[in-house]
């Protein structure tokens, strides 16, 4: 009894654990968190005369931040980009949000078709959707001028696209119906989780449909709400797939629609003639890197926390 | 990451085929790399068998990459010593890289090298001019491609100077049933190359300008090269509705409907128009030139070109081959295979396609030119013709008045461009 006891205390190390946790932990550093830290080691390099790499320091984001020719661009691109996450904000998720609540009601028929129908854009490819887009709101061969036709507003209609003013809402909108199922899904999964004896006692207290929605329902999803959030923050800034299928790497007019995503693309790679400058590509990342780092750790501590304790 | 493999995959392909072409000992075999993988047919049926015609025991293949990854792949082909034995050059700095890192052999003594006038050595020469190092294949040329069938339906004539242009642009666009000039400015490009630099070289005087640029005794924001932003916003009331929003694609489509007039155009269009419509009626007239000129200049801008790998086990049989691409035969077959495409050489050449012989035509009548910004101006940051691309479409939106435009093109070249900053 005893020698078998001490034999099992002998065995303290889980050997297996190590190699449960070993592929993830070496694919995660070898293809995250590596690339990762090189990419911001990259950003402390600039190429000299000869085109060596050498250190610079912080110089890169400097010039980023300071220099006549990058300043511009890099605030136009992080303004765009917080223009990108507002509509997605306001627009996106409160639609998502109100689509839920009205697919978790058991009073509307064919909930399952309506479900499949609004999550279908997600799944389609965003060259697609982009290229449908293009389609639809071109025009020459778009249906946009006979859509509002129809309302007696064609004259209303503009090239969307192309001018200064309307591309960037108008591609907000895009990225909006496409991703919409998203949140949709995720409110959803939670209003449904959500204890029918606590509406149940809400009503037979006297609350009213509106009040068991506002304070009883939406109060006990707002930890999605907050993962939603989140979501849709480190979604947008490193957003670029949509902007460069519609309007190419130089993200026009006049960068009107330039995100940080398309921001680092031309930078890094370069566009036409334009040659790639990979140590700027890296500090351009090195910003979005920062940008949504603050950005969630603001969620974690600011919100994620405070969640905890509402939780049941 | 992902190019890095790609890298890797591309490599360890190239290794494995290594030996197949060293094997052949009695026959020697010449390696073509190449972007344009559009044309390996008419390599492998046309060119190829009429240079064996000459030589028959040099074997020839032709070996292109896609044109997205040509530069990368011929990169690391050459950094790696597999590179094939003749290169297709690139036009201006990444080939002039690969002579001042010495992976191209210089083709100074080359017999035949005489049929290349300076204008088409540009692009495959050192700054100081002392060493030429591919020779010179094709060019693209400017002009305006027209729709014969309106033109007749309207009574309309091809313009010679600016006035009459303008006047014709009125008139189709008083008919109202087409849109005159078929163009849009979301992609940018088309407003810089088909818009700026299609007739900007009758208002700078060809190289004339363009070599002041590069001297730094005239600036963007100058005479000619204002006066050419100033002729380009005179054709916003011209372009189809909503061509802001108009794409490339979306204005080749609107001028082989038939909804559009007239095309401002690169001589490439013409494989790509009567590959959609063969029946389709075209004429083109050369850039109108400005009231009171007396000389014409086109941009006869030049594209691809090939050159000798240094590393090349057979570098006798790669000149043999080089100096048959010097030769009015290779000119001929050239030109003809890729209508469009235009041999850089002096030979007297015939084509097939009138268009194509029409566009040609412009070569004897007017000087030629290539784009202001490709020639050394595009090194630095900001790039001058991106930042060209980006103000002509704002000219063309009525963003930017044409003297806005050219003081950002000038302050963005002066940034870094030394000739340009005193």
């Amino acid at each position: 009894m005893t020698s078998a006891n001490s034999a099992r205390r002998r065995k303290p190390f889980p050997v297996h654990i190590l190699v449960f946790l070993a592929p993830a932990f070496i694919i995660y550093t070898l293809f995250m968190i590596y690339p990762l830290l090189d990419s911001l080691r990259l950003s402390l390099y600039a190429p000299d005369v000869n085109r060596q790499e050498v250190f610079v320091g912080l110089d890169n984001y400097e010039r980023l931040m300071t220099n006549d020719l990058w300043q511009p661009r890099i605030e136009g691109a992080i303004k765009n980009n917080l223009v990108f996450f507002a509509i997605h904000m306001l627009v996106q998720n409160p639609i998502g949000l109100m689509l839920a609540a009205l697919l978790s009601s058991q009073f509307i028929r064919g909930r399952a078709i309506y479900r499949t129908l609004i999550f279908t854009p997600t799944v389609l490819s965003v060259v697609l959707v982009g290229f449908i887009w293009r389609m639809i709101l071109s025009p020459l061969w778009g249906i946009s001028t006979d859509f509002l036709d129809l309302f007696g507003l064609a004259a209303y209609d503009k090239p969307w696209l192309g001018l200064e003013e309307t591309a960037l809402p108008t591609l907000s909108l895009i990225s909006v119906w496409q991703w919409v199922g998203i949140p949709m899904m995720l409110f959803l999964a939670a209003l449904i989780s959500i204890p029918d004896e606590l509406i149940e006692a809400a009503r037979v207290d006297g609350a009213t449909a509106w009040g068991v929605f506002w304070r009883i329902r939406f109060r006990l999803i707002m930890p999605t709400v907050g993962i939603v959030g989140v979501l849709t923050f480190v979604g947008n800034f490193n957003a670029f797939d949509l902007i460069y299928t519609t309007q190419k790497a130089t993200a026009g007019p006049n960068y009107s629609t330039d995100i940080l995503g398309t921001f680092f693309y031309r930078t890094f790679f370069g566009v036409q003639l334009q040659p790639g400058n990979p140590t700027m590509g890296a500090t351009v990342a090195g910003v979005m890197f920062l940008i949504i780092l603050a950005g969630v750790l603001l969620y974690m501590f600011g919100w994620q926390r405070r969640m905890l304790q509402v939780e049941f | 990451m992902k190019k890095l493999l790609a890298l890797a995959v591309i490599l360890t392909l190239v290794v494995a085929l290594v030996p197949a072409t060293t094997q052949a000992q009695d026959k020697v075999t010449l390696t073509i790399e190449s972007w344009r993988n559009d044309d390996i047919a008419f390599w492998n049926d046309v060119l190829i068998p009429a240079f064996n015609a000459h030589y028959p025991d040099i074997e020839v293949i032709f070996a292109p990459a896609a044109p997205t990854e040509y530069n990368a792949a011929l990169n690391a082909k050459l950094e790696g010593g597999t590179a094939g034995d003749l290169i297709t050059c690139r036009p201006f700095d990444l080939s002039l890289e690969h002579f001042n890192n010495g992976y191209l052999v210089s083709l100074n003594d080359l017999p035949g090298m005489e049929h290349f006038g300076p204008v088409a050595r540009s692009a495959w020469i050192t700054d100081d001019g002392s060493d030429v190092f591919c020779v010179p294949m094709a060019s693209v040329i400017h002009g305006f491609i027209y729709n014969q069938s309106i033109f007749e339906e309207l009574g309309l004539e091809e313009p010679a100077t600016e006035p009459e242009f303008l006047e014709l642009l009125d008139a189709i666009k008083a008919d109202g049933t087409y849109a005159p000039l078929s163009m849009g400015t979301v992609d940018l490009w088309e407003a810089a190359t088909m818009g700026y630099q299609n007739i900007g070289p009758n208002y700078w005087k060809g190289e004339e300008g363009r070599l002041g640029l590069i001297d730094g005794t005239i600036g963007y924001d100058e005479n000619g090269f204002v006066e050419a932003f100033e002729a380009l916003a005179r054709w916003t009331p011209y372009l189809p509705d909503g061509y802001q929003a108009i794409s490339y694609p979306d204005s080749q489509n609107l001028f082989t409907l038939g909804m559009a007039a007239i095309f401002p155009a690169g001589s490439w269009e013409i494989g790509v128009f009567r590959g959609q419509d063969p029946d389709f009626e075209m004429g083109a007239f050369k850039p109108p030139v400005p009231e009171g000129a007396d000389t014409c200049y086109i941009s006869d801008h030049v594209d691809i070109a090939m050159g000798v790998n240094a590393a090349s086990q057979h570098q006798e049989e790669a000149m043999l081959f080089m100096e048959w691409m010097t030769t009015q035969e290779f000119a001929e077959l050239y030109s003809n295979a890729l209508p469009g495409f235009f041999t850089l050489s002096d030979h007297a050449i015939t084509l097939e396609d009138p268009l194509a012989q029409e566009f040609l035509s412009w070569r004897d009548e007017c000087e030629s030119t290539i784009r202001s910004s490709y020639q050394i101006l595009s090194r630095g940051e900001p790039n001058n013709e991106t930042q060209l691309w980006e103000v002509s479409a704002q000219v063309l939106n009525g963003e930017l008045t044409p003297q806005e435009a050219a003081d950002i093109v000038q302050s963005g070249l002066e940034a870094w461009y030394e000739p340009q900053q005193q």
